[in-house]
């Protein structure tokens, strides 16, 4: 079981899945701003939903939520293990900018909420810095993934 | 003397309805209050910020509830004495663009240029953020002619605001919203995701002028600001203080709302604005229903339309539930499959992962 338990996150379904989630929130993340049209992008055929910024807008809600789900299945297998994977170096900065990721997302869907009054200054330090992380997890991915750099060490 | 902290707030707010200390309502237009009455006000007005709250507080409306304006559209005689009130104070913070301006690419993304125009009133443009429209309709089988005030509407939870990908789009604990020009890129968001595509944009001004200015932004996005920084320091807003009919009155958004359902109980008529989008702090009142306003005016670029707005907000923010289940069908999820595991481990090794020791890519 505790095997089973610290490998969770690990089959190549999850795998798939969560990797089909982060381009989905990257794509419908970058939709919200007024690029896509700008670009001839939304003129490609199957691709007008783009300059959409509601539907966007929901995509990367769904999105969001699937990867909350996502994290959430994976967390709980890594610290119900008995001998728990350690994060590889990769692996911690991807995690730490995928912390981020969440905590200034979830800020930003709460901001949203109507009566919800956040300081103007800190919206724009939120929207700034969840930009940031997402570049720089986009850079990390592909680091991993070019340099087939693993997530976890098997203990 | 210090009166309620109630009654000078909404003094300090110009409301329509002043709520005294003792819960007595007193109703009052703009137009109707006296100087005397208008200078006691703002006294205790500032009596009651120097001992509770102070201006910012006072701003925000009683209770932190958010400030909306009433227009009887019955008064409207169409002067444009608002527009002209709103152009002066406001002038300050219209767009100075620089020329020539830059190139743009693609080719598609035009120029927005309406520094030489600036005299037009007949719509909202960057340099008008309010105008009168004209509706005919038919009231008593006579045909009218209405006139309406048209701005932004100052919506409870603004879509311009909330989806604004940069943070230049700001609303105020009051409820006015607005824009900062030293942010905005005039991407033109806000006026797409607006229900009555309110925000105008200037292009040759603004921080894209020092980033990308062939390649990102377009400009600044200008509207009105309900004159925020009158309301801080306890003015009116100028078209309110202008109108020589009383068109407009600003309080409480429930107060206010109270006194328009009052109205259009009393004359039969009805009600645009509590409703749309979620709900707005502009709320009109008409002798007429809006659909007849809406098929009598001319509406397009820069002329709002007054027909029904669902919540633009709603299917997002009810997806925001989604989000707190998400987690813990993900926990619920990785306990199943253990337990699972458990009961029948060899079984789940075989099927689980080929090959776990190689870890987790991606």
């Amino acid at each position: 079981m505790a095997r089973t338990a610290a490998t969770l996150g690990s089959s190549s379904a999850f795998r798939r899945l969560y990797a089909l989630t982060l381009v989905a929130l990257a794509i419908s993340g970058f939709a919200q701003m007024p690029i896509f049209k700008r670009y001839y992008i939304a003129d490609i055929p199957g691709l007008g939903w783009l300059a959409q910024y509601y539907l966007t807008h929901l995509i990367h809600y769904l999105g969001a939520a699937l990867l909350l789900g996502l994290v959430a299945y994976a967390v709980t297998g890594w610290l119900s293990g008995q001998r728990r994977p350690r994060l590889t170096g990769s692996g911690a900065v991807r995690a730490v900018l995928l912390g981020g990721l969440v905590v200034t997302g979830v800020l930003r869907v709460i901001k949203n909420f109507s009566g919800v009054y956040m300081p103007a200054d800190w919206i724009v330090f939120l929207n700034m810095l969840h930009l940031a992380l997402v570049m720089a997890y986009i850079v990390a991915a592909i680091w991993a993934a070019v340099g087939k750099k693993r997530w976890t060490t098997q203990p | 003397m210090c009166v309620g902290p109630g009654w000078a707030t909404m003094t300090l707010a110009g409301a329509g309805v002043a709520v005294q200390a003792d819960g007595e309502k007193e109703e009052f237009s703009v137009s109707s209050i006296s100087r005397r009455h208008f200078l006691a006000g703002s006294m205790a007005a500032a009596c009651a910020l120097a001992v509770n709250r102070g201006a910012e507080a006072a701003a925000a409306g009683r209770d932190g509830e958010q400030l909306a304006t009433l227009l009887d559209i019955r008064k409207c005689v169409g002067c444009e004495a608002c527009v002209m009130a709103c152009q002066e104070t406001n002038g300050h913070k219209y767009p100075r663009p620089e020329k020539p301006y830059p190139k743009m690419y693609p080719s598609r993304v035009k120029v927005s240029d309406w520094s030489d125009r600036q005299d037009v009133t007949d719509r909202l443009t960057p340099y008008n953020w309010l105008f009168i429209q004209h509706a005919t309709v038919t009231i008593d089988g006579e045909e009218t002619e209405l006139n309406i005030p048209r701005r932004c509407m100052h919506c409870v939870n603004p879509p311009c605001v909330k989806l604004c990908p940069w943070g230049a789009a700001r609303q105020e604990p009051n409820g006015l919203s607005r824009f900062d020009p030293n942010i905005c890129l005039g991407g033109n968001k806000c006026g797409a995701v607006c229900p009555w595509s309110v925000p105008q944009r200037q292009t040759g001004v603004g921080l894209y002028l020092d980033l990308l200015p062939s390649l990102a932004g377009n400009g600044v996005m200008y509207k009105c600001d309900r004159c925020y920084d009158r309301l801080a320091q306890g003015e009116l807003p100028a078209c309110i203080e202008a109108c020589p009919e009383g068109v407009q009155t600003i309080g409480l958004r429930s107060e206010i709302i109270a006194e328009a359902r009052r109205i259009a109980d009393e004359i039969g008529g009805y009600i645009y604005g509590a409703e749309e989008n979620g709900g707005t702090n502009t709320i009109y009142v008409s002798p007429v229903p809006f659909d007849q306003i809406n098929q009598g005016s001319e509406y397009g670029p820069g002329r709002p339309h007054m027909a029904p707005v669902a919540d633009q907000m709603k299917q997002g923010n009810r997806l925001a539930a989604a989000m707190i289940v998400a987690p813990l069908a993900g926990v619920g999820a990785a306990i199943s499959r253990m337990m699972r595991a458990a009961q029948a481990p060899e079984a789940d090794e075989a099927a689980s992962d080929p090959n776990p020791d190689q870890g987790r890519r991606s």
